[in-house]
This record gives C-alpha cells, sequence and structure tokens, in this order.
C-alpha cells in the first residue's frame, strides 16, 4: 500500500514536471521562474498567450494521449497474456483512424469523427476477436496474428484514402498515418476518458491480475471471464479512438511504457494502470516537446520521436531481461 | 441435544452427479454418471489416457457445460451458482500451469483469496498469513519472493496446490496432483489432502498409481475407454480384473500393510 501511494506520488511529481518543461520549452524558451509566474496567474501577457494558449493546451493534449496510449496498451497485455499486445498491433488505432478519415473526407463535424473513430475501433475488435475466435478454442498466437493481419489491412485503406484524397488536404491528413499532435484540439475529452477509465479500472485490477494467469485459472477462482473480457475489449476501443482522434497514430507507448513499469513495479495491475496512465503522459509530453524543438521550426510528428526512443529502448530491456 | 442432531436431516452432499454425461470432443459414448460426493470423502478417479478424467473434473468446475445431466453444489444447481460463489466451495488445480507474465511464489498462492476479496480491497495480513501457511504445508517457504518461472515442475506443482489450500474451499478438484512430484512429496501432497478431508473438507483426484489411490482414496471412479464407469467405495472397486480390463494391462496382485497393491504383469 505505501509502496503504491510512493510510486504514484514519484509518477506525479515527474508528470508535473514534464508538463512544466514542455510549456517552458519552445521558439521564445521559458526561464523557470516565468514559467511558474504564468503557471500562478502572474507574468507577462506575452507569456501568458505562449503558455496558456498555446503550449500548455498541447501539452496537456500530449499527456492525456500518452496516458490513453499506455492505459491501452496495458489492458490488452493482460487480456491477451501477452506483452506485444497492443492497440496498434491488434488493428484498433488503425479502425479508428479508418473511421475518422472517412468522416472527415465526407465532410463531418469534430463529434461524428469521434464517433466514426470509436466505431472503427470497435468495428476492428469484433472482426479480430470474431475471426481469431472462429471455430471454438482462440489462443493468443492466433489473436495477435489476425491482428497484424487487419492492422495491416486497415494500413492499407488508410493509403487508398491518402492516394485519392486531393493534394491540398494531404498534409493534413498524413498525421494520421504518423501520429502528430500539431492538430490535436481541445485536451479535455481526452482527460474525462483517461481519469474514467483509470478510475473504473482500478477495482477491476485484482480481477486482471488473476485473468493475466490465464482464462481457465481465472474462472477457477470466481472471476466472470467472458463479460470482462469483452468490457476489456469495449474500454480499449475506446480509450484507443479517444488517442487516434487526438493525435493520430502514435506507435510504442502502449507497447512500451507497461513492459518497463512491470520489470520495475511486478505486474500487479491495481498499480501498473494507474502508473501507465501517468508514465504514458510522461513520455508522450517529453517525447512532443522534443517534436517541437529538436530542429525548430520545423516540427516533427511526435510518432517518430517515440519510435526513435522506442526500438532501443525496447530492445535493450528485451536483452537485459534475459 | 442428542435427540435434536439426531432429527436434523443428513447435510447436503457437497457435489450431486445427476445422470452426468461428460462432454468429451469428438466422442459420443459416455456412461451417466449419478453419485454423490460428501463432506469429509476422497474421491480417486482412475483410468487410461484419454478416458475424460481431466474433463471430468473440468466439469465439475462448471468451467465446462456438460453434454448431459447436471450437477449440483450443495443443493444447488452449479451452472446457476455466480463464479465467485462457486470459487468459495470449489478449488481446483490443473494439470497444466501456464506460464503468464513473470510472478513470485507468494503472489501466485495469494491469487487463492480473490474469491473472498471485495473489488477495492487489498489482500490484509490475514490473507499473507493464509498464503505464507499453505507455503509452508508444501515446502514451498523461504522462496516466497522467487519468480514461477525460475522453479522446477515439481515446485510449481506444489505452488499450484498451495494456491488452491490458500482459497480455502469445501470441495479440492486435483487433476494428477502427484505429477512432477517426487515419492516423498507425492505422499506429503496426499497427506495435506488427507488431513483436509478429515476435518470435513472432501477431494476428488484423478491418479495414475492405483496403489496411491488405494491408500489415500475411500471412493473410487473407473472411466473406461469406452465410456463406462463404475464407482464405489475403494474396497469394492479394487478387483483384479476390473482395473486390468480398466488398464488393458495384466496385474500382479500382492497385499502390503492389508491394502492390496498392484503391480503389472511383466514378461
Amino acid at each position: 500500500m505505501n509502496r503504491l501511494a510512493l510510486v504514484l506520488l514519484s509518477l506525479l511529481g515527474a508528470a508535473c514536471l514534464s508538463l512544466g518543461i514542455a510549456v517552458a520549452l519552445g521558439s521564445v524558451p521559458l526561464t523557470p521562474a516565468e514559467t511558474l509566474a504564468v503557471l500562478t496567474g502572474g507574468g507577462e501577457s506575452l507569456h501568458r498567450t505562449l503558455i496558456l494558449e498555446l503550449r500548455l493546451p498541447r501539452a496537456l493534449a500530449a499527456f492525456a494521449t500518452g496516458g490513453l496510449l499506455a492505459v491501452a496498451g496495458a489492458l490488452m497485455q493482460v487480456l491477451l497474456r501477452n506483452p506485444l499486445a497492443d492497440p496498434y498491433v491488434l488493428g484498433l488505432s488503425g479502425g479508428a483512424a479508418v473511421g475518422a478519415l472517412l468522416s472527415m473526407l465526407a465532410g463531418l463535424g469534430m463529434i461524428m469523427v469521434s464517433g466514426a473513430a470509436f466505431a472503427g475501433a470497435l468495428l476492428s475488435t469484433l472482426i479480430v476477436f470474431g475471426l481469431a475466435h472462429g471455430t471454438g478454442s482462440w489462443t493468443p498466437t492466433r489473436l495477435l496474428l489476425t491482428g497484424v493481419v487487419v492492422a495491416a489491412g486497415w494500413g492499407a485503406v488508410i493509403s487508398f484514402l491518402l492516394a485519392v484524397s486531393p493534394t491540398t488536404e494531404l498534409p493534413g491528413m498524413l498525421y494520421w498515418l504518423m501520429g502528430d499532435l500539431s492538430h490535436a484540439h481541445s485536451p479535455w475529452p481526452a482527460w474525462i476518458v483517461l481519469v474514467i477509465v483509470v478510475l473504473a479500472a482500478l477495482p477491476l485490477g485484482r480481477s486482471l491480475n488473476v485473468l493475466a494467469r490465464g482464462p481457465l485459472q481465472a474462472a477457477a477462482l470466481g472471476v466472470a471471464v467472458r463479460p470482462l473480457e469483452w468490457t476489456l475489449y469495449g474500454v480499449a476501443a475506446l480509450v484507443t479512438a479517444t488517442a487516434v482522434t487526438m493525435a493520430g497514430s502514435v506507435g510504442f507507448v502502449g507497447l512500451i511504457v507497461p513492459h518497463m513499469l512491470r520489470l520495475v513495479l511486478g505486474n500487479d495491475q491495481r498499480l501498473i494502470l494507474p502508473a501507465s496512465a501517468l508514465a504514458g503522459g510522461i513520455l508522450l509530453t517529453l517525447a512532443d516537446t522534443l517534436a517541437r524543438t529538436l530542429i525548430a521550426p520545423q516540427q516533427l510528428p511526435v510518432g517518430v520521436i517515440t519510435a526513435m526512443l522506442g526500438v532501443p529502448v525496447f530492445l535493450y530491456l528485451l536483452y537485459r531481461s534475459r | 441435544m442428542s435427540d435434536s442432531r439426531l432429527l436434523q436431516p443428513a447435510p447436503a452432499p457437497l457435489l450431486t452427479l445427476m445422470d452426468l454425461v461428460v462432454d468429451i470432443p469428438g466422442r459420443t459414448d459416455g456412461a451417466p454418471l449419478n453419485l454423490q460426493i460428501r463432506s469429509g470423502q476422497c474421491w480417486g478417479i482412475l483410468g487410461p489416457n484419454g478416458a475424460g478424467k481431466s474433463t471430468l473434473l473440468h466439469t465439475l468446475a462448471g468451467l465446462r457445460p456438460p453434454r448431459h445431466g447436471g450437477i449440483d453444489l450443495e443443493g444447488r444447481s452449479l451452472q446457476r451458482l455466480p463464479r465467485r460463489r462457486i470459487a468459495r466451495l470449489l478449488g481446483i488445480v490443473f494439470q497444466d500451469h501456464q506460464d503468464g507474465f513473470p510472478a513470485t511464489v507468494l503472489e501466485t498462492a495469494l491469487i487463492g483469496r480473490h474469491p473472498y476479496l471485495r473489488p477495492w480491497e487489498m489482500e490484509s495480513a490475514q490473507d499473507h498469513q493464509a498464503a505464507l501457511k499453505a507455503l509452508r504445508q508444501v515446502d514451498l517457504a523461504g522462496m516466497e519472493t522467487r519468480l514461477i518461472a525460475t522453479l522446477s515442475g515439481g515446485e510449481r506443482q506444489r505452488l499450484a496446490i498451495a494456491t488452491a489450500l490458500t482459497q480455502d474451499p469445501r470441495i479440492f478438484l486435483l487433476d494428477e496432483p502427484t505429477n512432477h512430484l517426487d515419492l516423498h512429496h507425492q505422499v506429503a501432497v496426499l497427506d495435506i489432502v488427507r488431513r483436509a478431508v478429515a476435518q470435513g473438507r472432501s477431494a476428488v483426484l484423478t491418479l495414475h498409481d492405483v496403489n496411491l489411490a488405494a491408500r489415500y482414496c475411500d471412493h473410487l471412479l473407473l472411466m473406461y475407454p469406452g465410456g463406462e464407469a463404475c464407482w464405489g467405495t475403494t474396497r469394492e472397486m479394487l478387483v483384479p480384473n476390473a482395473l486390468e480390463r480398466l488398464y488393458g494391462q495384466a496385474l500382479v496382485t500382492g497385499e502390503v500393510e492389508g491394502v492390496p497393491v498392484f503391480f503389472p504383469r511383466i514378461r
């Protein structure tokens, strides 16, 4: 219990620090004192505009997106008992991106785009789970393979949509493929989803721990396995869709963050889920800050940064854990 | 006092099998089972490979539906009871142990407390005590922080039994509990089962060793490869002819300490 509080408080501190760094850095760098002055309600008006209207909303959007992706990854890994499971690997984010792209091409409003993204993620879930289930028993391997193929299919659909779209729209649409936060709008919907999902998942934490031991063992210990699995799929679809409408397809956060935390903290979901939300947020906030400043004024898509950070870290952890 | 006790009806059997036919994939045969498992009884299930022993245990645990018939747990239909309630009455040790995420020995034993804890509740000091006691019982004391991936087959088997002991159910369903165990730990684990049964629990175990079954079980269920089955007290069931037909193997019979012993006849 004390360890849980300690870990979460340290992560919370690191989260505030990462948000502070994100709002201080940019084309006009601010000193810590100037940043603090603005955040406590004072400061110069130029600084206020810069932080409160430009950098803070984007930093908050990055944080929420990262948290959502990490939580989605953590949930799917328990569901499939496979540390390689992730909303991207299983094609959920591809489905969400296709849904969002289609509704954007049809000229629908932002709420419809979010709804279409959720529908795409859920459809992807149904296809993957339904096909992999097929005739009776399914194995995580079969599910994972089905997910990889479905994800590749969605990738092809996205490429097709981009190819037939008018060239003027391309720059705005490419970010669905790469993951980019420069098009992010209000961060609050993502925050609301993140907070609700983490709070709702906490009482399920112990059931998830048991589910991680396999569905038979979980059923034998009193877990209603099938309803829990479907709930997880629904929640993972919702969380992924929210993250994708925010920032497009940012990879590796859902894969790297829970895996890293597990190596350090063990595999108690009551700790891993909130810790994933915070650590995923920290990772994407810092990655987005890098993406904005690394070759400024040119901006990189944040997906490039997460991949460049994620791949070596992942390989190192894999190597060390042998 | 004694009169009122006499007037009370006999306690309901823990498990009642009514015309139960287990659903073995790819098979349509199978005789219906009609038997009652009561508090203080230890049932052994004997039969050759593929006779459906494990499938029967999974069906008794409510983990797969029967092809026909029903099961009552303490007088109520198993199919209608919530899983959480079943898990407080009935614990099962599987034959295979899945390798999931890394976990320590203590964490693994502690999940046995899951059916008793409310969603927000953390494991209490008593829960830890129960898990530690179970680990001591199966000779795993001092290994609490070891990762299960580093355990030997026999140690994992004992850990699975410790998890069931932590779960503290009324009925233990044990699928090959002596698998992977050395001679000493086979006897040690079966002694644990015997003690639990003496305290009013009941146990149903599948075993390959007829002689261990003869020593530890008071009732036997023989499952023949053709789908037939017969059951009764161990004394009634331990007939050389029946066992020879059960395994398709000629046997040599003897007697040790008043208990019949059987060995395969080798030419």
